[in-house]
């Protein structure tokens, strides 16, 4: 218990991790959101110049540990010339990473979606981003948001990864706090149950975002 | 990057391969167990189960690994960093499983349980003959697909000092002062298998949907 107490002492190193996993998460989740809608677009196309590598590119990144990912953006990079500190290299890599997971997230619910709608979209003279902006991505996010709250939840996880590239998140503030003070459980425990925190706030949020889609129908 | 550097990476391979193995196998079961107890409605144990599945669903592979690795010993448990590897893995996947396997176990029709009560066979026997070998062909698809997933977090394992392909790589990566090499032999070893397990998972979603459709 007294263990806890020195957690405590060292709240402002917490709560300041956990700000930055709020902020890396929710910055890579709305970039990831708005890349992965332009990417389902990509993948609906009829046009295979566009459409066939950024298929290949989304398989690749669903057969990529996100781990080696970020170590090759951090790590690799800079051999090519482009450097990056752990911030800007460690948002790049979640954000990348999910583009591609949301966009094959948004085209499998995209595919189940009813055609008469889209088609008559078309009838009332709506055309290209138009269209998919106004029509097409509405009820797609609504129907989606199960799979998309998961995911958020996994890019949540994932910025934990973050820790390996010193980037000040909340796994690294824990394990700075137990290596000052050698307070393994009380650290760790505390992570964890704000990490579950934050997971049961992305749900009870999808299962809001449910209800207005049960609404509207 | 030298023949011996990609042997080492190799190696590196075989432990991810091992692990991974080793917490599939042991989570499997486990999940499935977890999934029955809820199923079964086991009072104190299922909620208990429910609080234990919600957490670990939330909680970074990191996060757990390094609590099991330095607290376990700090409380008098003496663990390894293999042997908190395969321990956190296994706790991880056993709570993504137990979650395929509940959907399956719910799904379940309801009358082909009874018609097994009135025929008169023992709980067990009906679990066995009747549940199981519905429920693990209809969650097939789902638990191959954590097996991918499982294979993704591994990476992890090298903050504690086990050295898998990752950690091979970024050694190599650090010794030549060149990490793009060692990292793309690192991708060519992950590409091949996580995408033979995705593949698979396709295969058995495929043979699903027909044995539906009959």
């Amino acid at each position: 218990m007294r263990d806890f107490l020195v957690v405590w002492s060292e709240r402002a190193l917490l709560l300041k991790g956990l700000g930055n996993t709020i902020v890396l998460s929710l910055a890579a989740t709305i970039a990831a959101l708005v890349l992965g809608a332009l990417g389902a677009l990509v993948l609906m196309t009829t046009k295979s110049a566009y459409r066939l590598p950024f298929a290949g590119f989304v398989d690749a990144m669903r057969c990529v540990p996100f781990l080696l990912f970020a170590y090759i953006v951090y790590y690799g990079l800079p051999s090519l010339g482009l450097n990056l500190d752990n911030w800007s290299a460690g948002l790049a890599a979640l954000t990348i990473y999910n583009t591609a997971y949301m966009a094959e997230i948004l085209r499998g619910a995209w595919v189940a979606q009813p055609a008469d709608p889209i088609d008559a979209g078309y009838a009332f003279g709506f055309t290209g981003l138009g269209h998919f902006r106004r029509i097409v991505l509405p009820p797609l996010l609504l129907s989606a948001a199960p799979v998309v709250g998961n995911q958020i939840i996994q890019i949540v996880k994932d910025s934990a990864f973050l820790t390996v590239i010193a980037l000040p998140e909340l796994t690294h503030a824990a394990s700075s706090i137990q290596s000052r003070h050698y307070i393994p459980f009380a650290a760790f425990i505390t992570a964890v149950l704000l990490y579950w925190t934050l997971c049961l706030v992305i749900e009870a949020g999808v299962a809001a975002i449910g209800r207005v889609a049960e609404a509207r129908r | 990057m030298s023949t011996a550097d990609i042997f080492a990476i190799l190696q590196g391979a075989v432990t991810t391969a091992s692990l991974s193995g080793v917490a599939i196998l042991l989570g499997l079961p486990l999940g499935l167990l977890l999934a029955l107890t809820r199923w079964a409605n086991i009072p104190i144990v299922a909620p208990l189960v429910t609080v234990y599945v919600s957490i670990l669903r939330a909680t970074p592979l990191v996060t757990l690994l390094l609590l099991l690795f330095f607290a376990l010993p700090n409380i008098g448990v003496p663990i390894g960093a293999i042997s908190a590897a395969v321990l956190a893995l296994t706790m991880n996947t056993s709570a993504f499983n137990c979650e395929v396997w509940r959907a399956g176990l719910m799904s379940f029709p309801k009358d082909q349980y009874e018609a097994a009560q009135s025929v008169g066979m023992q709980a067990g026997q009906r679990l066995r003959r009747i549940v199981l070998p519905q429920v693990a062909r209809a969650c097939l698809p789902g638990l191959v697909n954590e097996m991918s997933l499982l294979i993704k977090v591994t990476p992890v394992l090298a903050v504690v000092g086990v050295v898998d392909i990752t950690r091979a790589a970024v050694r190599i990566g650090a010794e030549t002062y060149e990490p793009l090499p060692p990292f793309f032999v690192a991708l060519a070893i992950y590409l091949p298998i996580v995408y033979a397990i995705v593949c698979l998972q396709r295969l058995t979603e495929r043979r699903l949907a027909r044995a539906e459709a009959e």
